[in-house]
């Protein structure tokens, strides 16, 4: 007996969870703001562009998105079980690969900013 | 002292006469002082002696009496007539199989507190004889609570994961093993975590958080599997690096 | 054993309807589906970044409208206190800070994760420029 591979999908579980915890919510509050039509200055195309086009930038946006990803990944899969869908393999492949791509076009497009 | 006529209505269940389980109603004159066990044992006594169910110290320290009151997993020997409503319903505890009126059967946790490791596992040489393990009270107080388990079971019987698969090792067997992996004395921690770090281990646990909340000896089993995840996400980790071996 | 233990029949699709504490803790692990949401939200964000000034703007114009501000209004609320309020009442559980002979108690841990998120929150506020 091993420890199971779910140990590592769980600490970015755990981590993203934490991350997503503190920070999603100012985020979430910024995107009100522009949804109430009052932008904030840090948000107008010069600012944000300048944030995501240096080093501090783009790995403090990594850093959020990515482990979020993979939180909602994982508990969108216990998610399923605990609504009695028993195909957990297949749910499993599904939401890790929706993870995944997403990873893949976070870091794509920090790398192209 | 004052008597509160209870209204009881207690799940019933003769495997050689039921098809399936009902429930029989009691009306029992209750003392102030009583715990709902006694009402079960005034019953027995009194009204109807075919009325099956565990029990033994009546203290809170066997871990025999536990049964559903009112829906909640409860050692009845702790649940007491007057924090109690005029009709109170007994089950047998949820999510085992009902041998006979209030007794379940446990076997699938037995086999599971067997499989866990959960005693001290040394891989040093043992010392000599005139020596000790010596232990201070603060490496003691770090593992203390979980030493309070008294395997009742009103763990699983809260625990939706267990309810929805019964291979998972649940609740109890896990504080037990953290109880060990806490402890200083103890050498088996990677050996236990391979155990119980494997699938229906402890990543079928999904927090929910019910066995700490109904557990009739604070040992806060949901607080030691989070514990028992880190330390198994950590220990993956471990043995992936050169020199470390599963 | 007896010759025919009852098992009780459970429902695996609605188990969570039988008491507040199951129906709590479903409404906690729904929240998954708020932070995919915004993940993707925010990958959206950045392509559109990428795409140059006319896009970032119509991403921002995008969000200027009435369902919009209800959908961000309700899932901050809902946000807040499902994932962010509960986490922090779980985080002391799965770090046990030990001193001396006892522990640290919880909710000091829990205060320190609400002291955190303060500055934290200020902070991207800060970055923002929405403190002047």
């Amino acid at each position: 007996m091993t420890i199971a591979k779910k140990s590592v999908v769980w600490g970015l579980f755990a981590a993203g969870g934490t991350i997503a915890a503190f920070v999603f919510p100012v985020l979430i509050a910024l995107l009100l703001m522009v949804a109430l039509g009052n932008i904030p200055e840090g948000l107008r195309y010069e600012n944000i562009h300048a944030f995501a086009t240096n080093w501090f930038g783009k790995t403090a946006l990594f850093v959020v998105i990515f482990p979020a990803l993979w939180h909602a990944a994982h508990r969108l899969r216990v998610v399923f079980h605990d609504f009695g869908v028993r195909l957990d393999k297949a749910v499993a492949n599904a939401v890790y690969l929706v993870a995944a791509i997403g990873t893949v076009m976070t870091a794509f497009y920090l790398y192209v900013i | 002292m004052s008597i509160r006529q209870l209204e009881l209505e207690v799940m019933r269940y003769d495997p050689e006469q039921d098809e399936v389980p009902r429930f029989q109603k009691y009306s029992v004159p209750c003392e102030e002082d009583w715990a709902i066990l006694d009402a079960l044992n005034y019953i027995k006594e009194n009204v109807d002696t075919t009325l099956a169910y565990r029990w033994s110290c009546h203290m809170m320290v066997c871990g025999s009496c536990g049964m559903m009151v009112n829906g909640e997993p409860s050692l009845t020997c702790k649940t007491f007539v007057r924090d109690l409503p005029d009709r109170v319903r007994i089950e047998p505890l949820e999510n085992f199989p009902i041998e006979r009126d209030l007794v379940v059967v446990q076997d699938d946790v037995i086999e599971k507190f067997q499989k866990a490791n959960l005693y001290i596992v040394r891989k040093d040489d043992p010392p000599p004889d005139d020596t000790e393990y010596t232990q201070s009270r603060g490496a003691l107080y770090k593992f203390k609570q979980y030493t309070m388990c008294v395997n009742c079971m009103c763990c699983y019987a809260a625990c939706p994961q267990y309810a929805l698969d019964s291979s998972f090792i649940g609740p109890a067997v896990l504080a037990l093993a953290h109880r060990y992996n806490l402890d200083s004395r103890d050498q088996g921690k990677s050996d236990r975590l391979n155990i119980l770090a494997d699938h229906d281990g402890v990543w079928e646990c999904s927090f929910v958080g019910a066995c700490s909340e109904v557990c009739p000896k604070s040992v806060d089993p949901a607080a030691a599997i989070q514990q028992m995840k880190v330390d198994g996400a950590i220990e993956w980790w471990k043995q992936k690096l050169p020199g470390g071996k599963p | 054993m007896s010759s025919q233990p009852y098992v009780r029949p459970i429902s695996k699709t609605t188990w969570y309807m039988r008491n507040g504490r199951y129906k709590r803790y479903m409404l906690r692990e729904v929240t998954c589906l708020l932070v995919g949401f915004y993940c993707f939200l925010a990958i959206w964000g950045l392509a559109a970044l990428a795409g140059g000034p006319d896009h970032w703007n119509s991403f921002l114009e995008s969000q200027q409208n009435l369902l919009m501000v209800s959908v961000h209004a309700i899932s901050l609320i809902y946000f807040l206190i499902y994932m962010t309020f509960d986490w922090f009442k779980l985080a002391p559980k799965a770090m046990p800070v030990q001193l001396g002979e006892k522990k640290l108690p919880d909710r000091i841990i829990v205060i320190g994760h609400y002291v955190a998120w303060a500055f934290i929150s200020l902070f991207v506020f800060w970055l923002a420029g929405v403190l002047t």
